[in-house]
């Protein structure tokens, strides 16, 4: 099941770093997921696949019968699921923020946005500095 | 367990949740947050003095054995980065009273900057590389919410490159994490460095490089530093000194922590590796900040050429060079965040972070003028400031170690430094004041006081560089053997 797995994730790393090298910051968001998604399958594949074997331990026994199931690159890719979410979420209220205050979200016109006039529907008023 | 191990992490995230709960009682927030920082500097020397009296410190947390549990562990690297920690944490603290404004204390500045402190500690302290991930991440949220509070355009244009940058590091960082998992079958640091040894050279190696990219653009080295000149100049100063002092340090100690304890097998590529990212990483820096006119952007890219000296005493891996490294990271901390404070009282004064826009501060703020003059003396090396010592001792540890090239290079940066510094000088100070300028306006003194304080530190570093210089040989001695650290962490016996 390893080497399948390790393609997919090299096709979604692929995918990702695709995106994340376009000029759309909502895209570079979304190459970020896929990227994200990548490297939690890559620690998956990493700690092996045992398929039909969950890390149970039967009674009587204080360690597993035979071989199972690896249980700790789930706890590990539950962790960065967490952390990647409030990352992803952070960067969309960053991302909007950004269109709202300079008018685009492509990456090279950021900067030259910063001498222009405020957009007229820009949100509240800028925090004094 | 030893508590004294975790409190620098646990007093950090408590003060957050009180000062969460404090809502908008500013008043109570400010003091509450000044001295648990302040408090949090003690604990620190606790530790430290713990440190150097009895050895490494170890906690497994939850009471669960090493290596199935995650271990904190105090070596003297760790004890010295969090004492230094808390010192930043004091300065900036006490500075921001009067530097941030109520509208980002409201959107609640005050706790998430002990987040961040909480995420710089555990990142210091713990022994689990995906650990090490977790409170990066915590550092790097809390980092990227106070870079952007108040939402002012130029700090989101900063922002979003910063934000992007950092995240693509963590995924590097993440994928690592996950490959040398899976070469090992462990995440504990002490168990790796026994293990990575028997895992096939060359793939260690590879992985190594994906460590030195997710680390490298933590401390900003050649090639990974753009975000950092593209962002620190736009939050309020105290945040944007307490990141000048303390993010890249934390990436720089990861990276002495992966390349002295784990990744050792392969000295002589890996190092060398590193010997050239500290050469282009000096030479940019410094040529960067020549180019600039903005008294913090001038800053930030020093903040780059300085990263390089210490990546060079990384990079010499001898015990000299090493001692190098580790101080002149405590006299970089101190000396950058301090230029920074400066910067500060110079546009609160005289209005502007431009040096084309303010002048005269020698003649109408001498006090001001010499505050400037020690951390920049210190930052170029003049003798017998901080700095001197600093450079002094990584570039003798380049002459033994016969990288004649690397001590040239690391010799004419030094120079430009002096240049940059100048130019500030020449620019702020010594120039004439511009036209209908009001120099003479009262400065709040709790601007000066962490001013002075952090340049007092700066001098007593400087005067009495003896039992520093002893403290960061000490904490090479221990860098070079990692088996006192295996065996802190694992039980004697068991490191060959």
């Amino acid at each position: 099941m390893e080497v399948p797995l390790a393609i997919v994730v090299g096709v979604v790393v692929a995918g990702g770093l695709y995106l994340v090298l376009q000029r759309n910051l909502l895209r570079f968001v979304f190459g970020l997921i896929l990227l994200s998604g990548g490297v939690n399958l890559l620690i998956f594949t990493a700690g092996r696949v045992t398929r039909g074997a969950p890390p149970l331990i039967p009674g009587g026994l204080t360690v597993p019968a035979g071989a199972v199931a690896n249980a700790l690159p789930q706890a590990l890719i539950l962790t960065a699921i967490v952390i990647g979410f409030g990352l992803t979420a952070f960067a969309m209220v960053l991302l909007l923020r950004a269109y709202e205050r300079l008018g685009t979200v492509a990456t090279d016109e950021l900067g030259d946005r910063l001498g222009e006039p405020r957009p007229a529907d820009s949100g509240d008023e800028e925090a004094p500095a | 367990m030893s508590w004294l191990v975790v409190a620098p992490v646990v007093l950090p995230l408590a003060t957050a949740a009180a000062l969460f709960l404090l809502g908008w009682r500013l008043e109570a927030q400010r003091r509450l947050s000044t001295a648990a920082a302040a408090s949090g500097l003690v604990v620190a020397g606790f530790l430290l003095a713990r440190v150097s009296a009895e050895g490494i410190q170890v906690a497994q947390l939850g009471g669960w054995a090493a290596p199935f549990g995650i271990s904190f562990v105090a070596d003297h690297l760790a004890a010295i980065m969090v004492v230094i920690s808390g010192l930043m944490a004091t300065a900036v603290a006490v500075y921001a009273l009067r530097d941030i404004d109520e509208g980002r204390e409201r959107l609640g500045y005050h706790p998430v900057f002990h987040l961040l402190l909480a995420g710089i500690n555990g990142a210091f302290l713990t022994g689990d590389l995906f650990n090490l991930y977790v409170w990066f991440e915590v550092l790097l949220i809390a980092s990227f919410v106070l870079l952007t509070l108040g939402s002012g355009r130029e700090q989101l244009v900063g922002g979003v490159k910063y934000v992007a940058v950092n995240l693509v590091s963590s995924l590097v960082f993440l994928a690592a994490v996950g490959l040398v998992y899976g070469l090992t079958g462990t995440l504990n640091m002490a168990d790796l460095a026994l293990r990575l040894p028997q895992a096939p050279g060359g793939l260690v190696v590879t992985i190594s490089m994906l460590f030195l990219v997710a680390f490298g653009i933590k401390a900003a080295v050649f090639p990974l530093f753009f975000w950092l000149p593209a962002s620190y100049h736009t939050p309020p100063v105290a945040i944007s000194a307490i990141f000048a002092g303390m993010l890249t340090k934390v990436g720089l100690y990861a990276l002495i922590r992966a390349f002295t304890l784990l990744f050792v097998g392969d000295v002589a590529t890996t190092h060398t590796v590193l010997l050239w990212v500290a050469g282009f990483t000096m030479v940019t820096g410094v040529l960067g900040a020549a180019a600039q006119n903005e008294f913090r952007k001038i800053l930030s890219f020093h903040i780059i050429s300085q990263i390089g000296y210490m990546v060079l005493g990384l990079a010499l891996y001898t015990p000299l060079a090493l001692a190098g490294a580790v101080f002149y990271l405590v006299h970089h901390i101190v000396v950058k965040a301090n230029l920074f404070l400066v910067a500060g009282i110079v546009r609160y004064v005289g209005g502007s972070f431009e040096l084309d826009r303010v002048g005269g501060l020698y003649r109408y703020r001498p006090l001001l003028a010499v505050l400037f003059l020690v951390p920049a003396f210190s930052l170029a090396g003049f003798p017998p400031l901080s700095g001197f010592w600093a450079k002094l001792v990584v570039i003798q540890a380049g002459l033994e170690a016969g990288s004649f090239a690397v001590v040239a290079v690391a010799l004419a940066v030094g120079l430009l430094t002096i240049y940059s510094m100048t130019k500030i000088w020449q620019g702020a100070f010594w120039s004439a004041a511009p036209a209908g300028a009001d120099l003479r306006g009262p400065v709040p003194r709790l601007l000066y006081a962490p001013v002075i304080g952090l340049a007092v530190v700066t001098l007593v570093i400087g005067f009495w560089s003896g039992p520093f210089i002893a403290l960061a040989e000490a904490a090479a001695a221990e860098l070079l053997d990692p088996s006192r650290y295996i065996e802190a962490v694992l039980g004697t016996g068991v490191a060959r």
